[in-house]
């Protein structure tokens, strides 16, 4: 075990290159429903359990079903009703198990990312040759039934190794939504030495933080948001900035919760300069117009220390 | 350092479910259900009257509600006592006075212990769902199911010997089940059940005694869960409550009739400064004329295509 990874450098959030996203947007946002695929039965992983409860744990299960049966559907009519193409973070297994979702989010040319086999199959205590077949799978899968080449990576579960993103990027891999570190696209290390970069992925705007782990009423979750927006949006007047909504389908979608998502996207779309965009597009954009420039100042700042 | 290679195996990645008790569906592909009178919301409010022992063991785990001081945790022991004393009866006053027409899911233990209360409630002729023996005996998996299977006929047999009819309708103390508690509920003569919370609608459950029903009892919506576990506020508890029925009204004029279970436990929701914002709450629905209020939660049990279908 190490004391840091390395995995980008410091790189304070001022004096950057400026971004400007497409037609002169000032935030690209980007909203992640995570469709995922929990097993009932799972094998166990020594480092991590799946289920608080011995098998079978109906509480747990039977709620993330909620969100395959019940909430997918909720969530995707508010997202057409506003227009705007999801990223999906996507268990693959969901594949072979629900392919009407996949089918259904693949005419409206959403995005599809890997988030791993299921939700219920961690990284913690693979070799690295397992990781890669994991993550190859997962590539694979989401070829073959979308047809969409995998350019972002989630971990499963946020279950990591120490080669977790060597390992994706070698696989051809873009971007990752695993680094928590910034409010702006950033290189990342990798040992093979491609381009790769972080996207914001945010987890305190994710509605399964919200509503599980900090337990906000739903109100207050539509108000983070709003505040969250406001704030990037003002800051992206001097160098884009990337708001991500990373949501689950049994979390937002519950009858008394998805109204306040609702009314803060509508309020979130009305403003001028907002690019709704995919996790995809927004790598790419940086990739083509901002990752020579970031990599430029990154290497000049750690020579001079020029912002000092 | 690596994992044993089966990990990396998925025997049941497949079409459907990892296992075999329901169909796969997309609730809104569903064909549309139609209520009584072209009614849109069916509401289904169901109260749990529950027995915490003091002496709670929290086998595989602690229920919630369940003690958390050390012995003699008195303080917990009477808050849930409470319920069954006071709360239940300030419940019944808002029924009334609304024309709410409750179920309650009783724990067996609690009816040895409360026949006054019970007695009550069979003569208001109030549909009786079976919760088990108590909240400290849980069902769960690894439990023999020879004992299981004595543990759901004794529950049974108290809950009809004092009510005088035939339960139909199972709740699992902290919604907790081992892997044959369904299949043992139809042997029993169990037909619905309420403790999986993957739907909004009733669906057909397979068990290896026959059909089962699964109601949505949600747990998102639960007084303690959004109370004492969430720790909201009780307006928002209302808000809550109200939302969700605005949003199932408003999914129902483009799907097909829906329903509304509302999860209520008495020592809870029975509280003085809380029994208020749940009146408001359900008085905001009962003014909608789209509500629909049947008889028992029976009669949904059997009323839809659920109850015909093949699991």
């Amino acid at each position: 075990m190490q004391d840091d990874l390395h995995l980008y450098e410091y790189w304070p959030y001022h004096r950057r290159p400026k971004i400007v996203w497409p037609d002169g947007a000032r935030l690209a946002l980007w909203i992640a429903p995570n469709i995922e695929f929990y097993e009932l039965n799972p094998p166990d992983n020594p480092y991590r359990k799946a289920w608080p409860h011995p098998y079978p744990a109906v509480a747990g299960y039977s709620i993330r079903d909620y969100g395959n049966r019940v909430g997918h559907m909720r969530l995707m009519q508010v997202l057409d009703r506003y227009g705007v193409r999801g990223s999906v973070s996507l268990s693959v297994a969901l594949c072979n198990h629900h392919p009407e979702i996949i089918e259904m989010c693949a005419e409206r040319q959403w995005e599809f990312f890997s988030h791993g086999i299921y939700n219920t199959r961690y990284t913690y205590g693979m070799s690295e040759d397992q990781e890669r077949a994991m993550i190859l799978d997962s590539i694979q899968s989401i070829r073959r039934h979308t047809g969409q080449e995998c350019a972002g990576y989630l971990a499963p579960a946020l279950s990591h190794s120490e080669h977790t993103l060597d390992l994706f990027a070698e696989a051809g891999g873009l971007y990752t939504c695993d680094l928590f570190h910034d409010d702006q696209p950033t290189p990342v290390r990798v040992r093979s030495g491609k381009p790769f970069i972080s996207i914001p992925y945010s987890l305190e705007m994710n509605d399964t933080i919200a509503y599980v782990v900090q337990k906000v009423e739903p109100r207050r979750y539509g108000q983070m948001l709003r505040d969250n927006f406001d704030r990037l949006y003002e800051e992206g007047a001097e160098s884009g900035t990337v708001m991500c909504i990373p949501l689950h389908n049994y979390q937002v979608s519950c009858p008394h919760r998805l109204k306040a998502f609702e009314d803060a996207l509508a309020y979130i779309l009305k403003h001028p300069g907002v690019w709704p965009a995919t996790g995809r597009e927004i790598a790419q954009y940086y990739m083509a117009h901002y990752y020579d420039a970031a990599v430029q100042d990154l290497q000049q700042k750690q020579r001079e220390d020029a912002w000092l | 350092m690596a994992l044993d290679n089966t990990y990396l195996e998925y025997p049941l990645r497949r079409y459907g479910m990892d296992h075999d008790r329901y169909q796969w569906s997309l609730l809104a592909q569903r064909p549309p259900v139609q209520w009584p009178s072209g009614k849109k919301l069916a509401l289904w409010v169901n109260v749990s009257l529950q027995f915490f022992p003091l002496n709670a063991q929290g086998k595989p785990f602690k229920a919630p509600g369940s003690m958390t001081m050390p012995y003699p945790d008195l303080r917990h022991f009477t808050l849930r006592d409470y319920g069954n004393r006071v709360g239940v009866f300030r419940l019944l006053k808002v029924f009334d006075r609304l024309g709410i027409r409750p179920t309650f899911a009783v724990n067996a233990d609690l009816a040895t212990r409360t026949p006054y209360l019970m007695r009550l409630l069979r003569e208001r002729g109030y549909e009786i769902i079976a919760h088990g023996w108590n909240m400290d005996t849980l069902h769960h998996g690894g439990m023999n199911p020879g004992q299981e299977d004595d543990l759901i006929r004794r529950s049974l047999d108290v809950l009809q010997q004092t009510f005088e009819r035939n339960i139909t309708g199972w709740l699992s103390p902290a919604r907790s089940e081992s892997a044959q508690t369904p299949d043992l509920l139809t042997a029993h003569g169990i037909r619905y059940f309420c403790d999986w919370v993957n739907d909004d609608m009733p669906y057909a459950f397979r068990t290896a005694n026959g059909p089962l029903v699964a109601m949505p009892l949600p747990t998102e919506l639960e007084d303690v869960f959004i109370l004492m576990n969430n720790l909201h506020t009780e307006e928002s508890y209302m808000q809550q409550i109200m939302d969700a029925a605005d949003f199932l009204l408003a999914e129902a004029e483009a799907q097909g009739g829906r329903m509304l279970g509302l999860s209520l436990h008495a020592w809870m929701i029975g509280q003085p400064h809380r029994i208020g914002y749940l009146e408001r709450a359900l008085e905001y629905i009962m003014s909608k004329s789209e509500v629909w209020m049947p008889e028992n939660a029976r009669e949904l049990a059997t009323y839809g295509p659920w109850a015909m279908e093949k699991p």
